[in-house]
């Protein structure tokens, strides 16, 4: 048996669920997590007795023992955590998968749950007056958040390739027309045109406030298990194909421009592995989610990934290919953008219910699916398939 | 949420010589001992031929503009008092492939920020200075040289 026979479509999502998205929710994250793991166990109809291994990120607040006892789960065989944030959601899942592949584990839940709708939460405020890492080189600076390393890499790629503000502005645009159809999303009744997003404030200039990933409460869950095991389940499967984890060399946590080429960032280093056990190419790539937290990282990880050459992708983001009717639909639930930020998690459950034709704004003929993380950490992917 | 500019720990063995030769307005990268070759930020070992004799090398300290960004709020306090300021990366004259970080100052060395944003372009040239911040953090950072070669005055805000 082969590395990739022994894994590639041996596993499939069998369960989404989630809790309302909002600006602020009066529950902990506790109790947001357990609400999203029992939905997403109903939606399998799986018995929350049968899992027995757990992924989640080295930043999720809410343990696995707490997870596991407030749940009623068996007794658990396999769970593993993920670093670097908005880079983990597909590793988290790729880890269970491979676990349930092996014969480790039988049923695994990924979750994320994670309030952030307070201003207070969000980590680059958090800093402490002396840095003992590698952000000792950047944060004394004033280059203080992640909104700022990614304007640095933007403003150069436009010095590059003769981007402009009104290209990268396709991919907010987009994604809110997205969210304008999608009732879960937080900006479902908030329309952007063109000028209102040339009009916005500055948060890192060349990237203006709705370049940036909401703040919001919310939690997410999934549920894994055998494809075997599958055709006694409610839903319809969907296969997890190929996956791979990546960071590039000599890659340094969201700083890539000390890198020899700072636009091969780690999703280069994913995309090589994951394509080449894929027996489906970008080309056959029905539609993708893409780590969005700021929305230059569409248009790196979109050349990083295959579908357009480097420095294409702010052209081919402005010609329509990402938004409804394109050929390449991206983040079709209004992603972190527009629907709700959840780490990521949100660009999977989407790709779930598109792939069971499920989704508010459902792609026709959606068979297959990329799901990336985070461009600038390091980070995975996932190709789904139904 | 911190008031003050977050500041780096100096007294870290990697690094300790480049904060060091900061506080004597030096601007160090490091050099392999072994195989001369050089990297910045400091790490604790070559990764070309895994020595962990390490060693400095000073830039002449004039470089060019490899991108840039303007933070505008929210922002820490102490940086939000300084907006608008502009934050660089630069690439020493002297070592071709090596980015640092730094904020634009003016040549006095009198505080980060003071230099108007419009007024920078990528490829524009810069120099060296030092903002202290601390007993034992003089921050390296950068500033504009105009078109006719003379160094940008504080513009006004």
């Amino acid at each position: 048996m082969t590395q990739t026979t022994a894994f590639k479509d041996r596993t499939a999502i069998v369960g989404i669920g989630q809790t309302a998205f909002a600006k602020s929710l009066p529950e902990t994250e506790l109790q947001l997590a357990c609400r999203a793991i029992r939905a997403a166990l109903d939606d399998a109809g799986i018995d929350p007795g049968e899992v027995d291994a757990l992924g989640c990120f080295t930043q999720e607040t809410t343990p696995e023992f707490e997870i596991a006892r407030n749940l009623g789960f068996g007794e658990l065989h396999f769970f593993s955590q993920v670093a670097h944030g908005g880079g983990a959601i597909c590793g988290a899942i790729g880890q269970v998968a491979m676990a349930i592949a092996l014969g480790v584990a039988k049923v695994g839940v990924v979750w994320r749950s994670r309030k952030r709708g307070d201003p207070s939460k969000r980590q680059w405020a958090g800093v402490q007056p002396r840095i003992d890492d590698h952000w000792k080189w950047s944060r004394p600076h004033g280059l203080s958040r992640p909104v700022d390393e990614v304007a640095v890499m933007m403003r150069r790629y436009m010095h590059d390739h003769g981007a402009t503000r009104e290209q990268l502005a396709s991919v907010a645009l987009a994604q809110r027309a997205y969210a304008n159809g999608n009732p879960d999303a937080l900006m479902r009744e908030k329309p952007m045109t063109l000028s209102s997003y040339l009009d916005a404030r500055m948060i890192s200039d060349p990237l203006c406030l709705f370049d940036n990933c909401l703040e919001s409460d919310g939690a997410i869950a999934i549920v894994v298990t055998a494809a075997e095991r599958v055709r006694d389940l409610r839903r319809s499967p969907v296969l997890i194909h190929a996956f791979s984890q990546g960071m590039t060399r000599e890659h340094q946590l969201m700083t890539d421009y000390h890198g020899a080429d700072p636009f091969r960032s780690s999703s280069g280093a994913t995309a090589a592995n994951l394509w080449r056990q894929s027996d489906i190419g970008p080309a056959e790539i029905d539609f993708a989610q893409i780590y969005d937290a700021f929305s230059p990282l569409v248009l790196f990880s979109l050349e990083n990934y295959g579908f357009c050459g480097r420095g294409e992708a702010a052209a081919f983001a402005a010609g329509g290919a990402i938004a409804k009717g394109g050929s390449l639909p991206v983040n079709t639930s209004g992603g972190s953008l527009s629907e709700v930020y959840l780490h990521g998690a949100n660009l999977v459950t989407e790709a779930v219910r598109q792939l069971r034709g499920e989704a508010a704004n459902q792609v026709d003929g959606a068979e297959t699916c990329l799901v990336s993380t985070c461009d600038s950490t390091p980070n995975g992917a996932l190709v789904l398939r139904r | 949420m911190i008031e003050t500019i977050p500041l780096p720990v100096t007294d870290d063995p990697v690094d300790r010589a480049f904060w060091q030769a900061c506080l004597e307005g030096r601007l160090l990268v490091q050099r392999c001992g072994d195989c001369g070759h050089v990297q910045h930020p400091p790490r604790a070992m070559c990764p070309v031929c895994r020595s962990m004799e390490l060693g400095w090398s000073e830039c002449v300290g004039t470089g060019t503009i490899w991108s840039f960004t303007v933070p505008r709020p929210p922002l820490l306090p102490a940086f939000a008092g300084l907006v608008p300021y502009v934050v660089v990366i630069v690439e020493p004259d002297d070592f071709p492939g090596i980015r640092i970080v730094g904020a634009l100052a003016g040549i006095e060395g009198n505080g980060i920020g003071g230099i108007d944003p419009e007024t920078i372009a990528i490829g524009g040239p810069v120099r060296l200075t030092f903002v202290s911040l601390a007993d034992d953090v003089a921050l390296p950072c950068w500033a504009p040289v105009a078109a006719d070669g003379s160094l940008e005055k504080d513009a006004q805000q």
